[in-house]
């Protein structure tokens, strides 16, 4: 009898932290949107759930928007960082962690002030489209800042190390000798990596695009200060509804409406790309 | 940092010990309950030492209240969440009487914009001019750098009726300020210990829409929100605000991320003058607004950013405040030109309120008197640049400070006929015009 409990008394204080950071908040937010009232005469709770059809009617655009840029800047971030780490853990050598902390290094800055540096990497007279223009490859009004584009950069550039990281651990794992042994098995230098190294690198992709997907679909200041009319993003309104219009329901549907959204694409994910086999491999 | 102090003859009560304040070095968590337990030995001398202290941890505790009120019991056993109403004080309260039991206390809490009072090597002259000749030490605080996010940190701690740890705050006129005096949450100035105030506020401090009886508000400093553009960009002067409508400019526009300032522009623009204007005059200026940004004209929505975006050459045409323009021609852009367009320009007022349940309402009142005397208006506004709410500090400007630039700035002092052109917000009094309003122009701001 004892010897049963054991297990759960060992996971108490996991339960506990979830229950009181996770559960807690969780709740309170979703009784929240389905409050009804305002800033003065308070809210009461009356099962408004219109509150969610209405929210997703008035901001499709702005939620779809975000998974958009989300996956983009997912996908850009994986195929850009897939080479870098596959390099430093095969190529690395004795500088392997070197290479890491460089990898790192832009990260120890603040995110705002990264983010304010693009603003000026990109502005219309800046490094970027400044020199693109003095040499004439683009017109007198081209600029990236305000458009999707910025917005996307920002967000992709956020990921690179999340999407690093997770990739070099898993390829880091990989046993030397399969390589080898699918060499001497004449699988050319395609097949094996395509047979070998890939899928015994999948469970780090997996968490790459799960660490970097989540953040960016939920970002605002990319948008805020990167674009421009038409590239609002679903954190904006989240923000704009809580700190500036004090509309409590609205804003915390939209948060469970968003949570929901990724979990759905998480569960698509897991169940087209199957975590057993991850696991497996893992 | 650790000081022993004596207090009184051996028995009298322990030695108690001073803690430094939060934020100072060797600050502990601890150390607020230990300074409450020395409270109870002796009220009156620890309240000399930990005033501030006091009052910070007050707003610690305002903040816990208020958090744990909202996450657990209301929401999860009551099912609700309390609004503001009824957390003010009694309407049938007797002012008068409350100023008569004041005292001072030698020091107050102060939180204020960035850059928004003279500043010397990290000192501020007029504070130490104050501290010097009424022997109150000010503790400032440059916090403020939105009203909106201001507002949200203060309002769930003077909803739960505790202070909010300042003394005297600065706010615009908006929905904000608006709300804090429908709240109740500010403390009526005592008119009667402002001579300063009565003798050389001028017509910006005087005429407030918002507050017609002053009986909160003692204008800070104020500006106009009107169009700048850059000089270098154009072929001609630009003077109406349909520049901001113009397709010539397309995509570099700069429009404010602030509902209020959209939405008087565009007010502007169709010729309706915002104050007063209604709720049909509103859709149509967000038709227009929404129609501008539908054809590509405009580059951004911005909050300060906009003044970059202008130095930088991003824009040659935006929405502006008055200061910020002033500041940047003299920080090496002088292609950057301000403008009041024929069709009127909004004016704007920062306002020093008291909040309710302020720990040093005497000390604030009095620096409010202080800042109102010209001279040391004039020792601030030669470093702030906005519009002075205190005319007879141009000719102090002028002569001692010897700053021409800046006394004979119609963006300083402005003239009446000038104050006369300048506009009043729409008066979004009630939280229904409120949300209409914001209802109107977030969308357009944020697509």
């Amino acid at each position: 009898m004892r010897s049963r409990l054991v297990p759960y008394m060992q996971s108490a204080p996991a339960m506990l932290w979830l229950i009181v950071f996770f559960v807690v908040p969780l709740i309170s937010i979703a009784s929240i949107s389905l409050m009804t009232g305002n800033s003065i005469a308070g809210w009461d709770l009356t099962w408004n759930f219109s509150v969610f059809p209405d929210a997703i009617d008035q901001y499709s655009p702005q939620i779809l928007r975000s998974f958009l840029y989300g996956g983009i800047s997912t996908f850009i971030a994986l195929v850009a960082m897939y080479p870098v780490a596959y390099w430093i853990a095969f190529h690395g050598g004795k500088r392997k962690s070197l290479f890491l902390f460089l990898l790192l290094l832009p990260f120890l800055v603040s995110f705002i002030i990264r983010i304010l540096t693009w603003q000026f990497i990109l502005a219309d007279d800046g490094l970027v489209i400044g020199t693109l223009k003095s040499i004439g490859l683009v017109g007198e009004n081209a600029h990236i800042l305000s458009t999707p584009t910025a917005v996307i950069t920002g967000l992709t550039y956020d990921a690179l190390p999340w999407m690093a990281l997770p990739i070099y651990v898993a390829i880091e794992k990989i046993d030397r000798d399969l390589v080898e042994a699918a060499g001497d098995l004449y699988a050319s230098g395609y097949e094996q990596f395509r047979r070998v190294i890939l899928p015994l690198s999948a469970p780090g992709i997996y968490a790459g695009i799960l660490l970097v997907g989540i953040t960016n679909v939920g970002d605002f200041l990319s948008a805020q200060i990167l674009g421009g009319p038409n590239t609002t993003m679903i954190g904006n309104i989240i923000q704009t509804q809580y700190v500036q219009n004090a509309d409590f329901p609205v804003a915390s549907a939209l948060s469970l409406i968003l949570m929901l959204g990724l979990m759905l694409c998480v569960f698509i994910y897991a169940w087209v790309f199957g975590t057993r086999t991850i696991q497996e491999y893992a | 940092m650790f000081a022993y102090g004596e207090g009184g003859s051996k028995g009298d009560f322990p030695k108690v010990r001073v803690f430094p304040a939060v934020g100072e070095e060797g600050y502990c968590g601890w150390m607020a309950q230990e300074e409450a337990r020395g409270q109870e030995r002796d009220p009156a001398w620890i309240r000399g030492l930990t005033q501030p202290r006091l009052s910070r941890r007050q707003f610690m505790r305002g903040a816990a209240g208020a958090f744990a009120t909202i996450s657990l019991a209301q929401l999860i056993a009551a099912c609700g969440l309390p609004g503001t109403r009824d957390t003010g004080y009694a309407a049938d309260t007797d002012w008068n009487a409350w100023w008569r039991d004041q005292s001072g206390n030698g020091q107050m809490n102060f939180a204020n914009w960035p850059l928004y009072i003279d500043s010397e090597k990290g000192k501020h002259p007029s504070l130490d001019m104050f501290r010097k000749e009424t022997g109150i030490k000010v503790a400032y605080r440059p916090v403020i750098q939105d009203n909106a996010a201001f507002f949200s940190q203060i309002s769930p701690v003077l909803q739960a009726q505790e202070a909010i740890g300042y003394d005297l705050i600065v706010i615009s006129n908006g929905w904000q300020l608006t709300q804090l005096m429908a709240n109740r949450w500010l403390i009526p100035l005592d008119h009667s210990r402002l001579p300063n105030f009565e003798k050389y506020a001028g017509k910006i401090a005087t005429d407030l829409t918002y507050d017609p009886d002053l009986t909160y508000c003692a204008v800070w400093q104020a500006g106009a929100t009107a169009i700048a553009y850059d000089a270098n960009q154009v072929d001609e002067p630009i003077d109406s605000i349909d520049a901001l409508f113009d397709p010539k400019y397309k995509g570099k526009i700069g429009m404010l991320s602030d509902p209020d300032e959209l939405g008087t522009a565009g007010l502007l623009a169709l010729g309706i003058d915002p104050q007063t204007s209604t709720y049909s005059d509103w859709k149509k200026a967000a038709a227009l607004l929404t129609k501008q940004r539908d054809d590509g004209l405009v580059r951004q929505y911005y909050d300060n950013g906009y003044i970059k975006a202008l130095q930088d050459g991003d824009l040659i045409v935006s929405q502006a405040y008055s200061g910020d323009i002033f500041q940047s021609q003299n920080s090496g852009y002088p292609n950057l030109k301000f403008v009041i367009p024929q069709e009127g320009a909004v004016l704007w007022r920062d306002n020093s309120v008291i909040p309710l349940h302020a720990a040093n309402p005497v000390d604030a009142i009095e620096w409010i008197n202080f800042y109102y005397r010209p001279d040391v208006q004039a020792l601030i506004e030669d470093w702030v640049n906005y519009m002075c709410p205190v005319p007879a500090a141009k000719p102090i400007i002028a002569n001692e400070l010897d700053d021409p630039d800046v006394a004979n700035s119609p963006l300083i002092f402005p003239s009446n006929e000038e104050i006369a052109r300048l506009k009043e917000y729409p008066l979004t009094e009630t939280l229904e015009t409120h949300t209409q309003w914001v209802g109107l122009f977030d969308p357009i701001i944020q697509s």
